[in-house]
């Protein structure tokens, strides 16, 4: 629709015989130029308004009066707030404006924000590092209490459940451990390679490649993979349960939403990080030797030299390590997902904050250990 | 002999945001008991309260003159199973169908033969209207039938006592009709007493025995009675107002 050209708007105070006037004038459009204030603006209200040259207007008219009229409204701290008069004004802006002003002020939540300064920060996060400490002790303890009333046979939650997140974090993970165990297999056998033929010695490359993946890169890479697809999914899941109040629904009906929903998915993590680190670890030979075939060495030597490296203490490490890193990725997991907030929001930090947690609490778990076996010497 | 519920002094805050304070109330045995009020004035809160989800800042409730609020959280076994909870956003399982949502306390909780839990599921479903949709998943049913199904899960397992929070928002007029027919027919035929978080006005005059009016402005009890006298002689305007729609009611005689 072709539009007459558009004036500025404006608003003039004015008086007019000991009356405050404002006089509006001009287009007030959102996606017009702001608006000009004239005059000396008193601390009151306008007892009158004057649109004679006022234009169009939409929402950003009654917008600009509305905050007009509540700054002033908000100098005088008495309880009965005089009721500003909009003589003069449109009927229709009248209207909306009266509706806006009566909001009652109880409603209007007045929160007062806390000054910041650094030092309340850096207490805020003691603070909160210290709850973050506890609320994981905790967890850990009601892990365990979980286990031992499984244990007794107490603990209540749905078969179909466990076999279902069984399946979730076992079969359905097969895939992508055999890509990344093998591919890891093939890298640490070339890197070997390199080095070791400089001494003739390219035989050792078997060796290389078992231990390393039974001792280390089975375990640590299928628990890096556990951590960014079950502990995730197991975040985002127990979240958004949480957000819905299904948990509260769990709860009100007695059943315990920790052995509902966190004891399935530590029990199934538990079976399945083992099973998948010994594939993992098969596959990552098998990688190894494909690329020992490629540098020729022969198959049967590669795997005759792997078994007198590979023995049970050195795989039973990593099987053993494996143990702690699911119950690590279960308990990261699922207790991001009880912490969510009351959010669509909070369900996704839970689910970046579980996989971050899972991947830490393996890393640093891991180093625990070879710090441990070092001081045993195994 | 005790009332059914009993609220003595409570004072209910999220952190040091107080949401109401004082509250005295008592729900008798078999009562329909509507709490009302404005929106966020903490009528769901209560609710939570009432159930043991959320801990009171200040004083107690007691069920049959026991102490809920002083029961070890873990040890309130005997109270909660004879609650029915049927929570505002419906909170149905999203990873059961609504059949299983029913079906999974009468077997895990009361372990009843599956036949039994078949006839119960269909039954309960018939009751809110939700016939022959067993196996339909909560985000494949509509909003108003996923809050329907929420009533049919929290009467389950016959509770004494049911908490409904918003049952009627977004239910057309001839469901909200029949679901006012049903609460009064559970308390009638099955003795259950019913506490019932509602705006509809037509529902509380129809069905609630008493109701209790928080106030969001100073954050108080702002009236207890029947609808219909409260609504005729409260000496709290704002309760006037509220049940006669917003209109300006006539002042008391
Ligand atoms: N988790 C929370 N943390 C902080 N404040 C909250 C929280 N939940 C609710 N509140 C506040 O408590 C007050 C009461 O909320 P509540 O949900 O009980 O209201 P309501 O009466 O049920 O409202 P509605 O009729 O809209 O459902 C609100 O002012 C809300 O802002
Ligand atoms: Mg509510």
């Amino acid at each position: 629709m072709p539009s007459a050209v558009s004036l500025p708007p404006c608003a003039a105070w004015q008086e007019d015989g000991g009356d405050v006037v404002l006089a509006l004038s001009g287009d007030w459009k959102r996606d017009g130029p702001p608006a000009t204030v004239t005059g000396i603006s008193p601390d009151r209200h306008p007892s009158r308004y004057q649109v004679s040259e006022l234009g169009s207007y939409d929402s950003t008219l009654p917008a600009f009066l509305f905050s007009l009229l509540r700054s002033a409204t908000e100098l005088p701290e008495t309880k009965d707030k005089p009721v500003p008069a909009l003589d003069g004004l449109p009927e229709n802006l009248r209207g909306l404006l009266t509706l806006a002003l009566a909001v009652p002020e109880e409603n209007a939540r007045l929160t007062t924000p806390l000054h910041s300064s650094e030092i309340r920060e850096l207490g805020k996060i003691t603070v909160q590092l210290w709850e973050t400490i506890r609320s994981l002790l905790d967890f850990t303890g009601q892990t365990v209490l979980s286990l031992a009333r499984f244990c007794r046979g107490k603990a209540r939650f749905r078969s179909a459940d466990f076999w279902l997140i069984l399946q979730q974090c076992g079969a359905q993970a097969l895939p992508i451990v055999s890509l990344i165990s093998f591919l890891i297999g093939m890298i640490l056998a070339f890197v070997g390679n390199v080095q070791l033929t400089n001494f003739g010695a390219n035989l050792f490359v078997a060796d290389l490649v078992g231990i390393a993946m039974v001792r280390e890169m089975g375990v640590v890479m299928t628990a890096i993979i556990m951590s960014g697809r079950t502990g995730a999914a197991f975040a985002a899941l127990i979240g958004s349960m949480k957000v819905n109040e299904e948990i509260d629904a769990l709860q009100t009906f007695g059943f315990l939403p920790f052995d509902f929903l966190v004891l399935p998915r530590l029990l199934a993590l538990l079976l399945m990080m083992p099973i998948l680190t010994v594939y993992a670890n098969v596959v990552g030979i098998l990688g190894g030797m494909l690329v020992g075939a490629l540098v020729g060495i022969p198959p049967v030597l590669y795997w005759t030299e792997t078994l007198t490296s590979v023995d049970l203490t050195n795989s039973s490490l990593g099987v053993i390590k494996s143990v702690f890193f699911g119950a690590a990725i279960a308990i990261s997991g699922c207790m991001q997902g009880m912490k969510a907030g009351n959010s669509s929001a909070a369900v996704g930090e839970a689910t970046t904050r579980a996989v971050v947690a899972s991947i830490t609490a393996v890393i640093v778990l891991d180093s625990t250990f070879a710090a441990i076996f070092a001081l045993l010497k195994i | 002999m005790p009332a059914r519920i009993t609220i003595k002094n409570l004072t209910m805050a999220y952190g040091s945001l107080v949401v109401m304070r004082d509250l005295n109330f008592e729900i008798q045995d078999k009562e329909i008991f509507a709490i009302m009020g404005g929106s966020g004035c903490g009528k769901s809160t209560l609710l939570r309260h009432l159930i043991g989800l959320q801990e009171p800042t200040q004083g107690s409730i007691l069920y049959d003159g026991r102490d809920f609020t002083a029961t070890d959280p873990a040890q309130r076994g005997p109270f909660i199973q004879r609650f029915g909870v049927m929570y505002q956003s419906g909170a149905l399982w999203s990873s059961l169908t609504l059949g299983e949502n029913i079906s999974m306390p009468l077997e895990e909780i009361a372990h009843i033969p599956a036949k039994t839990v078949r006839d119960l599921v269909s039954y309960k479903l018939s009751l809110v209207g939700l016939a022959g949709y067993e196996d339909y998943y909560p985000a494949e049913i509509s909003g108003g039938m996923q809050k329907r199904a929420g009533i049919a899960r929290a009467m389950a397992l016959d509770p004494d006592i049911l908490f409904l929070d918003e049952p009627g928002a977004g239910l057309d007029p001839l469901s909200s009709r029949r679901l006012d027919d049903l609460i009064l027919r559970l308390r009638d035929s099955q003795g259950s007493t019913i506490v019932i978080v509602t705006h509809e006005l037509s529902s509380i005059f129809n069905i609630a025995d008493k109701v209790i009016f928080l106030d969001t402005a100073t954050h108080t009890q702002g009236a207890l009675g029947n609808p219909a006298d409260l609504r005729d002689h409260s000496d709290n305007p704002a309760v006037r107002l509220f049940l006669n729609r917003g209109e300006h009611p006539t002042p008391p005689p």
